[in-house]
């Protein structure tokens, strides 16, 4: 039978249809980054500015020149905490605040709901000068608010201490990205069906273990794929550190995440000239960081989700 | 389509050409100080067209922060214009090395200049230089007068008494000591350590024997510095940690500091903003008697396009550059960019003339990683900012600190491995 039927001819017109998309794509997307992973196996020299191919070179400096490495190290650390407490704050938090909004209950679910998810909507800059007024030592509010309810001595400059100025920046972007764990959540929450819930309430199963052992069962894939928007978020941050703490991420680089000391090192800082093709080691180091991170959730753990239709 | 495509090339063409024609009849300075835009129209410019009616010159600066990008494209594309203004040191260093700036060796307003302004805007061997130098800015202490006299206390002349000030107005009480704070670690650098270290490290001597590898920044002219500003801490605002450099300007000017560690470039602003009384003292001399030296960093020169058109007319306005009638016009114009030139000029901004008349009496540097000694991996400028903020913090022993710089220095510098 197969080999009775006419050929069909070539369709044109898938062609034509996904070429726009490709092509954009291609030009916006794959060749920028063919052109980073290219850059990085070049070497520029200082005085003579002349580009000459060097294979590894940039690639063996970032990881075991102690000048390189030390710092490049202390970021990813940093970056690996970053991520930790949005996982342990953030994530936790969002599926509390969705969990309460869901219920039927709520006054005013509308409001906090708006409320909650206007920070998303601002820019770094605005969040970072905000946070960096209210906790300011000088001009800002936190000090007597703390004081006004008794823990005025555990005021500190946070910003400006190694031990806490990475958390409180942490912090600070849990606060402006908490509503879209939210609101994805909010929208599992909300799709499962009535049915399940009744059939579980008759057989006894209601309150926080109707929370934990239905629902929370129900919205896992969409936890996922909350955890792996904000592994991507967090290894590609960078504006909030540069706007409340500058160019070099202090004190003593405390705050430094990949993308400030890529930053750093592609377009140079006052004197230290820039080195666009370290700068591209460092970017495609953070690539397959993050194609690594996605590769696991993808491979190992979004398989072993079971999904229920519901 | 085609049609329109074609023409509207054509019409592009024809407007490029038209203000290529415009460009070729006068001269244009590139800047970046965008904030000097009508001082340069109304009073600079107008003062040399005066002298010389047969040029004509036009200022068109760039944002700061995109002049160096801005102007690389513009070289390269060939459209700059006839005059450059010049960074110091390697940035425009980098330029000449490619060939888009003049040599003007040999030029005879350079002889105006002494050779520590000429150093920024030479080569590393001092053969060629390349920037007619403009400007500098001093490092110093700006002090709010009225707090003083309100305490009673004398602008200090070395580091003993400028202790004793500090204690007096941290127990008066009504006045935080110092406006600084360690947050973007810039301040500590350069307030800090790059304005009281010339004391110590004897301003050109010390930085020529570190970038020669004869000195090494272990050496007690340059830890003692840092032992100084590890004191410093106490007598900062409360959680100077966390205050900004917009911080601290603000603290001194609303008149709740009494003493701002700072430098000349802050004065035209601060007269603005103050309705106090300002004066500036120099940094302490380490003792009585000891020799002064002053950080009077270059900052701001002008070069000469190589591919321009008019070089002649504009070789005239860099002669021009040299007389003792732009830096007397150009300092009082701009208070705390001084003239780098050897003219002795007067000033009729009292603060502005409290900072260039140290000149007098104290030898000249520049900022000491400002030349060659930055060029590598990890970049000792940088350090410097950290470690300076980790000393006044007190997260590092001044030693410690000296160490780290030294360390970092000869992983790559060569005159300075062991």
């Amino acid at each position: 039978m197969v080999i009775e039927r006419k050929k069909k001819p070539f369709r044109w017109h898938v062609l034509v249809f996904l070429g726009p998309a490709i092509i954009v794509y291609t030009m916006i997307m794959i060749l920028p980054l063919a052109e980073t992973l290219r850059f990085s196996f070049f070497l520029r020299d200082t005085s003579t500015q002349v580009v000459s191919f060097a294979g590894l070179e940039n690639y063996i400096k970032l990881f075991f020149d102690p000048y390189w490495a030390k710092p490049f190290l202390n970021s990813l650390w940093n970056n690996c905490y970053f991520f930790l407490i949005h996982m342990l704050v953030q994530n936790p938090i969002g599926i509390l605040i969705a969990a309460l909004l869901s219920m039927v209950h709520l006054p005013g679910r509308k409001l906090y709901r708006t409320a909650i998810f206007m920070p998303t909507l601002l820019s770094f800059v605005v969040v970072g000068f905000i946070w960096k007024l209210m906790l300011s030592p000088l001009w800002g509010v936190s000090k007597g608010l703390m004081k006004s309810v008794g823990v005025g001595s555990w005021y500190l400059p946070f910003l400006g201490k190694e031990e806490t100025a990475l958390t409180t920046l942490s912090l600070i972007s849990v606060w402006q990205f908490i509503g879209i764990p939210m609101m994805l959540i909010y929208a599992a929450l909300l799709s499962v069906p009535d049915e399940v819930i009744e059939a579980a309430e008759c057989d006894g199963v209601t309150g926080i273990s109707q929370f934990f052992r239905i629902k929370l069962v129900l919205i896992l894939p969409t936890i996922g794929i909350i955890s792996i928007l904000t592994f991507v978020g967090n290894f590609n941050a960078f504006d909030l550190i540069y706007t409340t703490q500058g160019p070099l991420a202090g004190p003593n680089f405390s705050t430094d995440l990949l993308g400030t000391i890529l930053y750093r090192t592609f377009y140079g800082q006052q004197l230290q000239p820039g080195d666009p093709n370290m700068g591209a080691a460092i970017a495609t180091v953070m690539f397959f960081i993050i194609l690594t991170g996605v590769a696991i959730y993808l491979f190992f753990i979004q398989r072993k989700l079971t999904r229920y239709e519901m | 389509m085609k049609h329109y495509l074609s023409s509207g090339i054509a019409a592009s063409l024809l407007l490029g050409s038209a203000s290529f024609a415009f460009a070729a009849s006068e001269l244009t300075i590139e800047s970046w100080r965008n904030d000097d835009l009508s001082i340069w129209q109304e009073t600079i410019l107008p003062a040399f067209m005066k002298s010389h009616p047969d040029v004509k010159i036009r200022f068109s600066p760039t944002a700061p922060t995109q002049y160096n990008a801005a102007l690389n494209a513009k070289l390269e594309g060939g459209t700059a214009g006839d005059l450059i203004t010049c960074r110091p040191f390697d940035s425009s260093l980098d330029l000449y090395s490619k060939g888009y700036l003049k040599n003007l060796q040999g030029m005879a307003t350079l002889d105006n200049f002494p050779d520590s302004a000429k150093g920024a805007w030479s080569t590393d061997d001092g053969s060629a230089t390349f920037c007619v130098p403009m400007a500098a800015v001093i490092h110093g202490f700006i002090y709010n007068k009225d707090a003083f006299a309100e305490i009673g206390v004398e602008p200090p002349k070395t580091q003993a008494e400028f202790m004793a000030v500090l204690d007096k107005i941290k127990e008066d009480g009504n006045y935080i000591p110092m406006a600084m704070g360690t947050l973007d670690q810039w301040e500590s650098a350069t307030m800090g350590y790059q304005n009281i270290g010339p004391m110590y490290w004897k301003g050109e001597e010390g930085r020529k024997a570190i970038v020669a590898g004869t000195g090494k920044l272990t050496d007690d002219g340059w830890v003692k510095p840092f032992e100084v500003l590890a004191d410093w801490g106490p007598y900062l605002g409360d959680g100077y940690e966390a205050q900004s450099y917009p911080d601290s300007q603000t603290l001194f000017t609303l008149g709740r500091a009494a003493i701002y560690p700072s430098g000349s470039w802050e004065i035209a602003g601060f007269n603005k903003d103050t309705d106090f009384e300002l004066g500036a003292f120099r940094p302490p001399l380490p003792a009585e008697g000891d020799s002064c030296y002053i950080s009077d960093h270059t900052d701001i020169g002008i070069g000469l396009n190589a591919a321009s058109k008019n070089s002649e007319a504009a070789m005239k306005f860099l002669e021009w550059m040299g007389t003792e009638e732009f830096a007397e016009l150009y300092s009082n114009a701009v208070p705390g960019f001084f003239s780098l030139s050897t003219h002795e000029i007067s000033l009729t901004d009292p603060l502005a003339d409290e900072f260039i008349s140290w000149r007098k009496d104290c030898q000249s540097t520049n900022r000491s990683a400002a030349q060659i000694v930055s060029r590598g991996t990890p970049n000792l400028w940088n350090e410097m900012w950290v470690v300076s903020a980790n000393v006044i913090n007190g997260k590092q022993t001044p030693a410690d600190a000296a160490n780290q710089l030294q360390k970092g220095l000869s992983a790559w510098y060569e005159p300075q491995m062991d």
